[in-house]
């Protein structure tokens, strides 16, 4: 099994951390892994602002890097179903549709194709998980809270695989955190306050760290926290899921 | 071309290619004592169910816990010794002051606390919305499960004005806290009667 | 609704001026949510209700043309008179010419949100008509002469001590007086008066049933049958895709409105109105305005599905902070940006950007419309059409250019990372609207790529 990593160009940017966590969380589990070194963007930036005609350029890259994997994995929830639910090519819509059906996030891909069961990570900290909701309403890595349906997650069943981690419970488990790509500074007053309203909840519930399978959702958090001076910090899901803190 | 033949020009041209009508719901919920569904659902929503065997038991409470009412209706003439005589038939208008109606109901659901009511049942239309409480009679074997029950018993039946009545008039407009009795009845009495 | 030039997002900023109310509405819609959740889970069947409840609303769209013919020949031979109206000035002069005829000019109306829609009240009132509001939310919203901000719940943005300011000095209650039930008492009070008094009634129509000509109106005040049994002419208003096709079908909707809307098990009233009563006129009309065209956009016909439970915006964390006036059109919240741009795409340009996506409201509606996926392709039409602001469309073109290229993408990102200049949530900054309250992520020593190229040689 050969997996092709889609860094996001903010996570390769700001966040690097996560995209080593996720190479050596994988790598750790026996996972083959390359990293096109020339990938830039899925593009959704622009598709989500309503420029999706404008994407053919990143389209065709995206296709150019991956469409040779047995599998593309990504620790961007928002980014890979941007991918399943928009890439196109006009070229080449059979290798599209490959690519569109291989693209998984890297806990659905732990869960569902790996068929992780035990994890050898050790967290001793109380942890608060944001559901972001592409990941939940788009991908179905959890169950929502508006369905009448049996719960599930699998960013959890993964992070109830760490050694004393503790999670806590929020008091509305699936509210979105207000980020939402140009949302957060064209529609800024809401952006934020959805934004302060989502941290609270978790620092109410005595959360130390606040994580997510979506980096966006948590560099806006994050954001907010180091405004407020806040001691609680963000951390990727690979982070943690790679921590080997003794 | 008038507005309708322009309307319907425009949706011919305009409506997607025809989709079959969904199966019905297969084995929508039942429950083991709709009667007592009823009663908690009616609680819930504000009302008050009182089971009864005989009409002189409706009586006997309309009596004892209605005295103070100075204008009692009824279209049942079961209860005519305690409900006012030859009011029927007036401008609705002349209802306004009406203390209590009490009507019957074809039958009620327990999923909501819903009564069908017919206007040959109210006598007058306005008649369960324009009293000040509002009681209605029901048959215990007439209480089902459902809406979808409910409609099979509605069915093709013909009526000129039709309303299912689940509680007091009610209305949370102000800052959602819940206020019985916003225009219609401030609140409402079902007699369950078991004639066995 | 006249908002001046400001669009969503400066309404929004408005509003978020005061934190505390911010809060205040949050919280008191998240509570209709929370009530709206737990009546859904009282049935195991809901989502299999919801399916079924999207099934028919798709076969009515299909055959909408027979199913209207239908159900108007069936309310004619139930004595009812059907109108057409092509738009929403035909819709207010026919209102008008009924009660013109009757010599009426004193009238009452229960919620209809087809009329908001239309304006109706408005064009009355300019010709010297007297229309009283019957909705308690409404009349109170109609005392501060301002439009509903919600469509279930009307006057949701208002507190209890503005409620007993206005009933001050409206309907002369005690100064200071803002008790619920104290006001609402007095309400009833007020509003007897005008139903005993008034010859004409307006409603709604929730469902219109193509099988037997008759129509359903759900309240839970009873105002719609207050006004419409008393009134010696009641006049129905409904959009046209209000059709169901059979009476049984009132099943399955009934069962998903009020639990959707408010979290009750069924509105307090569900009339069903077939005939108009002895000695008295009833009219329905029947009214397009713009909706044969959305029925036409098969990306966006099936947000005529919609029943306006009002599910969608409760459930909305833009809406429940930016307050409904910040969508100025009639219908607030995810379902009214994505039936506004149809109306005038201009105008609601910046309504489906009012969101972030997250795909709430489709996984609350009772008739499973996916409101977020037609957002997202009201942008992709917007955009496409050139409603979008210049300086977004020529930052999207650098960026477009950029990515497609990792050759500019990795240099532009040596000379000072690329990214920090032109993510999405640093382009078209006015004057850096991230920084405003939240502050930068800390650009790391090294990139990814950069590590991984010294790391990781395969
Ligand atoms: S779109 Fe759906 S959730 Fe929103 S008001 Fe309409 S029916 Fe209700």
């Amino acid at each position: 099994m050969h997996v092709g990593l889609f860094i996001p160009c903010y996570i390769d940017q700001f966040y690097p951390n996560a995209a080593i966590a996720t190479l050596k969380l994988l790598q750790k589990l026996g996972v083959k892994v390359s990293y096109p070194i020339h990938q830039t963007c899925c593009g959704q930036p622009m598709a989500n602002s309503g420029f999706e005609h404008l994407t053919t350029g990143c389209n065709d890259l995206f296709i150019k890097n991956f469409a040779e994997f047995d599998y593309i994995v990504s620790p961007s929830g928002s980014c890979v179903l941007h991918v399943k639910e928009h890439l196109h090519s006009q070229e080449e819509e059979e290798k599209a549709v490959n690519v569109r059906k291989k693209v998984y996030e890297l806990t659905e891909f732990l869960t569902d194709v790996l068929k992780v069961d035990k994890l050898s990570a050790r967290f001793p900290h109380k942890v608060g998980v944001h559901q972001s909701c592409h990941g939940q309403r788009g991908l179905k890595m959890s169950q929502m809270t508006e369905l009448v349906a049996a719960p599930f997650s699998k960013p959890m069943q993964l992070l109830q695989m760490v050694q004393d981690l503790e999670l806590v419970e929020l008091s509305r488990p699936d509210e979105c955190c207000g980020f939402g790509g140009t949302f957060c500074v064209a529609e800024e007053a809401i952006s934020v306050k959805m934004g302060k309203d989502r941290v609270a909840d978790h620092v109410n519930h005595g959360a130390q760290y606040i994580t997510a399978a979506d980096m966006s959702c948590l560099m806006h958090m994050e954001g907010i926290l180091r405004r407020q001076n806040s001691q609680v910090k963000v951390l990727h899901i690979a982070e943690i899921l790679n921590a080997e803190e003794v | 071309m008038n507005s309708r033949a322009e309307i319907l020009s425009r949706i011919k041209e305009n409506q997607p290619e025809l989709t079959s009508l969904p199966a019905e719901l297969t084995a929508p919920l039942q429950y083991a004592d709709p009667v007592a569904m009823f009663s908690t659902v009616l609680g819930n929503i504000g009302g008050t169910t009182v089971p009864v065997s005989s009409y002189e038991e409706i009586q006997d409470h309309i009596k004892t816990h209605f005295a103070d009412q100075k204008r009692i209706v009824s279209t049942l003439p079961e209860l005519s010794q305690v409900t006012e005589a030859g009011w029927e038939g007036q401008d609705p208008h002349s209802y306004e002051d009406i203390d209590i109606a009490v009507i019957r109901a074809h039958f009620g659901v327990a999923e909501n606390a819903a009564l069908w009511v017919t206007e040959e049942l109210m006598q007058q239309r306005v008649i369960p919305f324009i009293c000040q409480q509002l009681a209605v009679v029901v048959q215990r074997k007439d209480i089902y499960s459902n809406m979808h029950e409910a409609y099979g018993q509605v069915a093709d039946s013909v009526y000129g004005f039709g309303t299912f009545i689940a509680g007091p008039s009610k209305t949370a407009d102000i800052e959602q806290s819940l206020v019985l009795g916003a225009h219609g009845p401030k609140n409402m009495t079902v007699f369950i009667m078991d004639l066995n | 609704m006249n908002t001046g030039t400001k669009d969503h997002a400066g309404l929004a900023d408005i509003f978020n001026e005061d934190e505390a109310r911010v809060d205040w509405h949050d919280e008191t819609l998240w509570f209709v949510r929370a009530k709206r959740d737990k009546a859904a889970h009282t049935l195991p069947e809901w989502e299999a209700l919801r399916e079924n409840a999207s099934k028919i609303k798709d076969n009515v769209l299909s055959n909408l043309h027979d199913y209207l013919l239908q159900f108007e020949a069936k309310a004619q031979q139930n004595g009812i008179t059907v109108h057409w109206a092509a738009d929403a000035e035909e819709h207010n002069q026919i209102v008008h010419s009924i009660l013109k005829a009757q010599g009426v000019s004193r009238i009452v109306k229960s919620k209809s949100m087809l009329t908001e829609e239309c304006h109706l009240n408005e064009h009355l009132q300019k010709s010297g008509i007297e229309v009283i509001d019957t909705d308690l939310g409404e009349r109170i919203v109609q005392l501060a002469e301002e439009p509903p901000s919600h469509i279930v719940l009307p006057c949701i943005h208002k507190k209890k001590e503005e409620i007993g300011e206005l009933f001050h000095e409206h309907l002369g209650t005690p100064k200071g007086e803002s008790d619920p039930q104290f006001l609402t008492a007095a309400a009833r009070v007020h509003l007897r008066e005008k139903f005993l008094t008034r010859k004409a009634a307006i409603t709604g129509v929730n469902f219109a049933i193509a099988e037997t000509g008759e129509f359903v109106v759900c309240t839970n005040e009873g105002n719609a049958d207050m006004g419409a049994h008393l009134a010696d002419v009641h006049i129905a208003c409904m959009g046209i895709e209000k059709i169901i096709p059979k009476r049984k079908h009132l099943s399955v909707f009934l069962r998903l409105l009020a639990r959707s809307a408010t979290g009750q098990p069924i509105t307090t009233y569900s009339s069903h109105f077939n005939k108009p009563r002895a000695g008295q006129e009833m009219h329905l009309i029947l009214v397009d305005n713009g909706r044969t065209r959305q029925l036409g956009r098969a990306d966006f016909r099936n947000s005529l599905k919609c029943i306006r439970c009002g599910a969608c915006m409760n459930t909305c964390p833009v809406y429940r902070r930016s307050g409904g006036h910040s969508y100025h059109t009639a219908i607030a919240g995810p379902i009214g940006s994505i039936l506004a741009p149809n109306l005038d795409m201009k105008e609601y340009a910046d309504l489906p950007f009012a969101s972030t996506l997250c795909g709430s409201c489709t996984n609350v509606c009772p008739v499973k419309i996916n409101i977020h996926e037609q957002l997202y392709k009201w942008r992709q039409v917007i955009v496409k059409e050139g409603y979008a602001d210049t300086k977004k469309a020529l930052a999207m073109k650098a960026m477009d250019f950029t990515l497609s290229s990792p050759f500019l993408y990795k240099t532009a990102g040596k000379a000072g990372r690329w990214v920090i200049k032109n993510a999405p949530f640093m382009v078209n900054n006015k004057l850096n609207a991230w920084y405003k309250q939240r502050d930068m992520p800390e650009p790391p020593k090294q990139s990814f790529s950069e590590w991984y190229k010294k790391n990781n040689n395969e």
